[in-house]
């Protein structure tokens, strides 16, 4: 039996970090969650100059690494005599970047809606925020919910940089523990695992979701009786 | 027929115009001066090969294409205006459209009710009121509660119908809403706008149906590169002045 100086406590503390990586995650999709539907709606804009100017963000922040980005916010905007604390910076940095990935997902789910269904709204009269948030958005939604999960394990993971910036959740409180014991592989492996147990549930869940969208929306064509999980959603 | 002009500054009292327009995509030259008029309670049905133009015509009066010249007035609306109040003209004009174009993330009653609710600010049951009664116009009451894809494309037809209708336009726009059914699911379709045409209802209808246009239209415009040909009541169909509306009518049997 391996020998190891691993024990509650270290895990009580991972447990903790962990904690702290759900926070950011948190903090990351209700954040970048907000900022990621107005670049969307920025991207479909009628405007030029708007989808332009966010296509660019878009540009910038998927065309630079969340490493670099977490840099800029903590060492660079204090240099600006702006003053950041670890979870302000990891946070602001995990926002960013989820608003140019999320954006972009939610940009797609938008356009996948057929143009005919906008053309169809306008002709009943409804303006264009009505068209917008009563016809197009919902459908959208329902596109976009599988890939919007599937991105929540990526937001999970990423997270995970903050340690960089010397925020103290799960990968940090791992590098602290292993200081002390110099036991890298029994550390790691668990760190991976509490890593996994937050991920793979979300993982699920998109791939339900998925096969959801996939299976009855085809079948329902045929028997009214697949189509009662959907209809159960609304 | 409601004697009252809806255009009182222009002569006729047609409820739809269309003057000398003209319209291109890119090179193409789509309409080259078409020119019609519709009176209240008419029916004209647009007829005329793919490519004709009529369904760009058609999309025309309801502004969703923007016309390069030429004048197009619609119950009183200036559509190629460039100030024009688009909703006030949607409010007015009802369209139909060969793909449907139901909301599929609505029942039948909310795609029927959201337009009365949203554009026109009636309640819950006030819009309801009007869904049931415009369901039951297409006889489709008992599938308020039904999602479109639900529905045969017939069925789904009809309710775009009865979704125009509960707006209560002026005139009815209808672009080839049968070529997307088979045969059989085209009978109640057909059934339902010539019902319409007995209410009085103004409608101008792009159609490949030669047989329907000859019962239910009180004119026929022959469309044919980008032109009206030939316009006249139903009788041109048997007595074509152009050879390339008998043509036309020959290919159709």
């Amino acid at each position: 039996m391996l020998q190891t100086a691993f024990n509650a406590n270290h895990l009580l503390f991972l447990l903790q970090g962990a904690m702290w990586t759900l926070v950011l995650s948190l903090i990351a999709f209700i954040g970048g969650g907000l900022a990621a539907f107005l670049v969307a709606l920025a991207r479909v804009s009628p405007s030029r100059t708007v989808r332009t100017a966010t296509g660019l963000w878009v540009q910038l922040v998927q065309g630079s690494p969340l490493l670099v980005i977490m840099f800029l916010a903590y060492f660079g905007l204090p240099t600006l005599g702006i003053k950041v604390s670890a979870l302000l910076a990891a946070g602001a940095s995990l926002t960013v970047y989820v608003s140019a990935y999320l954006g972009e997902i939610w940009r797609a789910a938008i356009q996948a809606v057929p143009r005919p269904q906008w053309e169809a709204a306008e002709c009943l009269a409804l303006s264009k925020a009505q068209r917008m948030f009563k016809v197009v958005l919902p459908q959208a939604i329902r596109l976009a919910t599988p890939p919007t999960v599937g991105f929540m394990v990526q937001i999970v993971k990423n997270t995970s940089l903050a340690s960089v910036v010397g925020f103290v959740e799960l990968a940090r409180s791992g590098q602290i523990i292993n200081n002390s014991i110099f036991e890298p592989f029994i550390v790691y492996l668990v760190i991976a695992a509490i890593y996994f147990a937050i991920c793979y549930p979300l993982s699920v869940w998109s791939r339900r979701l998925e096969d959801r969208r996939a299976g009855p929306s085809r079948a329902a064509a045929t028997s009214p009786s697949s189509h009662e999980p959907l209809l159960s959603q609304s | 027929m409601n004697p009252f002009s809806p255009n009182p500054d222009g002569a006729s009292s047609a409820v739809v115009r269309l003057h000398d327009v003209h319209k291109s995509f890119g090179s193409l030259k789509v309409l080259q001066g078409v020119g019609f008029e519709v009176d209240r309670g008419q029916v004209t049905a647009i007829i005329g090969r793919s490519g004709s133009g009529k369904s760009t015509a058609l999309r025309c009066i309801d502004r969703l294409e923007r016309i390069d010249s030429g004048e197009i007035v619609v119950c009183g609306h200036r559509v190629d205006a460039p100030d024009i109040d688009l909703k006030a003209l949607r409010l007015d004009v009802g369209i139909v459209f060969q793909s449907y174009n139901l909301f599929p993330h609505l029942t039948i009653e909310q795609n029927i009710t959201l337009a009365p609710r949203s554009a026109k600010g009636l309640s819950k049951a006030e819009a309801r009121a009007i869904a049931l009664d415009v369901l039951a116009k297409v006889g489709l009451s008992d599938k308020a509660t039904y999602y479109p894809e639900q529905l045969s494309g017939g069925q789904q037809q009809r309710v775009a119908i009865a979704r125009s209708l509960a707006m209560q336009p002026k005139v009815m726009l209808f672009d080839e809403v049968t070529s997307a059914l088979d045969p059989e699911l085209t009978g109640e379709v057909l059934r339902v706008i010539e019902d319409l045409a007995a209410g009085g209802m103004t409608m101008v209808m792009v159609t490949h149906e030669m047989a329907f246009a000859r019962k239910v239209a009180d004119q026929i415009v022959f469309m044919h590169k980008g032109k009206v040909w030939e316009r006249g009541g139903p009788e041109i169909l048997s007595e074509p002045q152009t050879a390339e509306l008998r043509q036309f009518v020959a290919s159709d049997l």
